[in-house]
């Protein structure tokens, strides 16, 4: 129905209807659409019926101060976060179907990764669980080795990775992730505790993921400065979205030199309005 | 035929009405095809769950070691300490040869699954085409390899070493021995889902075992206890793993009653690794 771009020109080229030849159904259809989206987590709402989309091929930063519920929000995404309600579809089906399960690669925060395992031994047991069976072995290895460069472990394949560094231990987890090319990818603050040189080659790779392989990212961070990196930005705070758009339009609507100026601003301004509503009670 | 043409009908309303479902229609048979269905149990899913346990336990030589050293060296000092009366010996050693591989089991599966639980493993596998029969029978057979190795040695050892008099065939109490080991496995990953903490997981030891031990008839047998604790003993899988020993031990054929105690362990260990099964939940709070 609609095969054009309905979104404003985000300054970037749009990759996703180059690089996905098998999607072409609707290439503009968002990756994940959310309606009304609730989660309790015992006592607490920790997300406050959101509203919001998520493009395909494009990196959605989502950013926001510790316990906003961005893991949380991710959660339901890749369809491990029970009490969710509302709608949440994912590359047109709702999240958690058996069918997403395959396409979709997640890393949690904490690196998801056996420490008593190899590097390629850990590699090889997620590539038997996504592509089993002997006539997969070839497209297994291929895949993992692709994965381990990916992600810069190439001489580290033959390490225990409880014996790696933390930010060794993450890339583990992201290039487990990126076993069998998924259309999706949520990562949990992947570049937590990494080198400035690590993460600048980290977001390369996400663009990299991004423009060639047409997939979609989802990226969460509490440091400001990646998301300038990132096509567009989800804002969130208290398990709400304060703001859905590109980190220019940001700027400019907050009149802010920054990313960071601009989200500050949006909570000053959500404060405020949160106290004359209070008063005005 | 009527259905036929029902089913072109919705997928040609779908394609044509809202885009989620657009989407749907043209990515289903796509997944289908490249990917098995994560239902049902996979074999290969399955094997590769065992050999990555089995890869895991052989970064750790020490663990392995204890597991099929410490029940030898236990035969060999009871078979000392029972010294002047071997009678006593050949029943407290058959009931041990069941016993030692639910106690080991269950403490390696129950720590191992704990770590699994804990590490977001677990997590990150049920978010993948894994089915949760994969991922348990997989832990069953790694570890029941390891059970039929340290049973077959502690067995060995006590029949032509330690001269353990038994009537019976030893591939009886090898039978035996493997089904208490299917039963431990079973029972430590059952219990894992309640535990918090190793701390936690290492205390059920004693909750879970413990009171099985004490009622199964290895230190008096079951019929001069106490009533009611006898009633107790009679739905405690592990009595019935000490009953089907002291078959063995007694008889030189397979008696029924061998065979109902056979089956009740067996029968336990399934349904206890149906209830783990239900405590793995690809959504959690």
């Amino acid at each position: 129905m609609m095969n054009y771009s309905p979104d404003p020109p985000d300054g970037e080229a749009h990759p996703a209807k180059t690089a996905t030849p098998d999607a072409p159904a609707i290439p503009d259809a968002p990756a994940i659409r959310a309606q009304g989206l609730t989660v309790v987590r015992g006592p607490r709402t920790v997300l406050r019926g959101l509203d919001f989309t998520v493009r395909r091929g494009k990196i959605t930063g989502l950013l926001g101060p510790s316990g906003c519920g961005k893991s949380t929000l991710m959660r339901a995404i890749v369809g491990t976060q029970a009490k969710v309600t509302g709608t949440l579809d994912v590359l047109g089906n709702p999240a958690g179907h058996p069918a997403l399960r395959t396409r979709i690669g997640y890393v949690t925060q904490a690196p998801s990764v056996y420490d008593d395992l190899t590097v390629r031994q850990n590699l090889d047991y997620f590539a038997a669980i996504l592509a089993p069976g002997r006539a997969a072995t070839d497209r297994r290895l291929e895949n993992v080795t692709r994965a381990i460069a990916d992600v810069d472990l190439t001489t580290h394949t033959d390490a225990l990775a409880g014996n790696l560094s933390g930010g060794q231990r993450s890339r583990v987890s992201l290039a487990v992730a990126l076993l069998g090319a998924p259309e999706l990818l949520v990562l949990d603050e992947p570049t937590v505790g990494l080198d400035p040189v690590l993460r600048r080659d980290l977001w390369n790779l996400f663009h990299d993921i991004a423009t060639q392989r047409g997939a979609t990212l989802l990226i969460s961070s509490h440091v400001m400065d990646e998301a300038e990196r990132c096509h567009r930005l989800l804002l969130m705070r208290g398990g709400e979205i304060l703001a859905d758009d590109t980190p220019d339009a940001l700027r400019t609507r907050t009149n802010s030199e920054t990313v960071e100026a601009a989200f500050l601003h949006l909570v000053d301004e959500a404060t405020a309005a949160g106290r004359t509503k209070e008063t005005a009670r | 035929m009527s259905t036929n043409t029902t089913g072109t009908n919705t997928t040609g309303t779908n394609t044509t009405g809202t885009k989620s479902t657009g989407t749907n229609t043209t990515d289903t048979p796509r997944t289908a095809t490249t990917s098995a269905p994560p239902r049902a149990l996979n074999a290969s899913r399955t094997t590769a769950t065992a050999a990555r346990v089995l890869r895991q336990l052989g970064h750790d030589p020490r663990t392995i070691a204890m597991m099929i050293l410490i029940p030898c060296v236990m035969l060999f000092l009871l078979r000392y300490v029972f010294d002047g009366s071997p009678r006593t010996f050949d029943s407290i050693g058959a009931s041990l040869l069941g016993i030692f591989p639910l106690i080991t089991m269950f403490l390696v599966t129950s720590i191992a699954t704990l770590r699994e639980r804990t590490s977001g493993t677990l997590e990150r596998l049920l978010a993948m085409p894994l089915g949760k029969g994969d991922l348990i029978v997989g832990y069953a057979l790694a570890f029941g390899t390891l059970a039929i190795i340290q049973s077959a040695l502690a067995t060995g050892l006590a029949l032509w070493l330690l001269d353990l008099d038994v009537t019976g065939s030893p591939w009886l109490l090898l039978l035996v021995a493997l089904l208490d080991a299917l039963l431990g496995t079973a029972l430590g990953l059952f219990v894992s889902a309640f535990a918090a903490s190793e701390f936690q997981a290492v205390q059920f030891m004693p909750a879970v075992i413990f009171p099985q031990l004490l009622l199964c008839g290895l230190f008096t047998s079951r019929d001069t206890m106490h009533p009611v604790l006898e009633a107790i003993s009679d739905v405690l899988p592990m009595s019935y793993a000490v009953d089907g020993m002291n078959e063995v031990l007694t008889h030189t054929d397979m008696t029924a009653t061998f065979v109902r105690d056979a089956l009740i362990v067996a029968g336990c260990a399934l349904l206890v690794l149906g209830l783990g099964a239900a405590t793995l939940r690809r959504r959690t709070a």
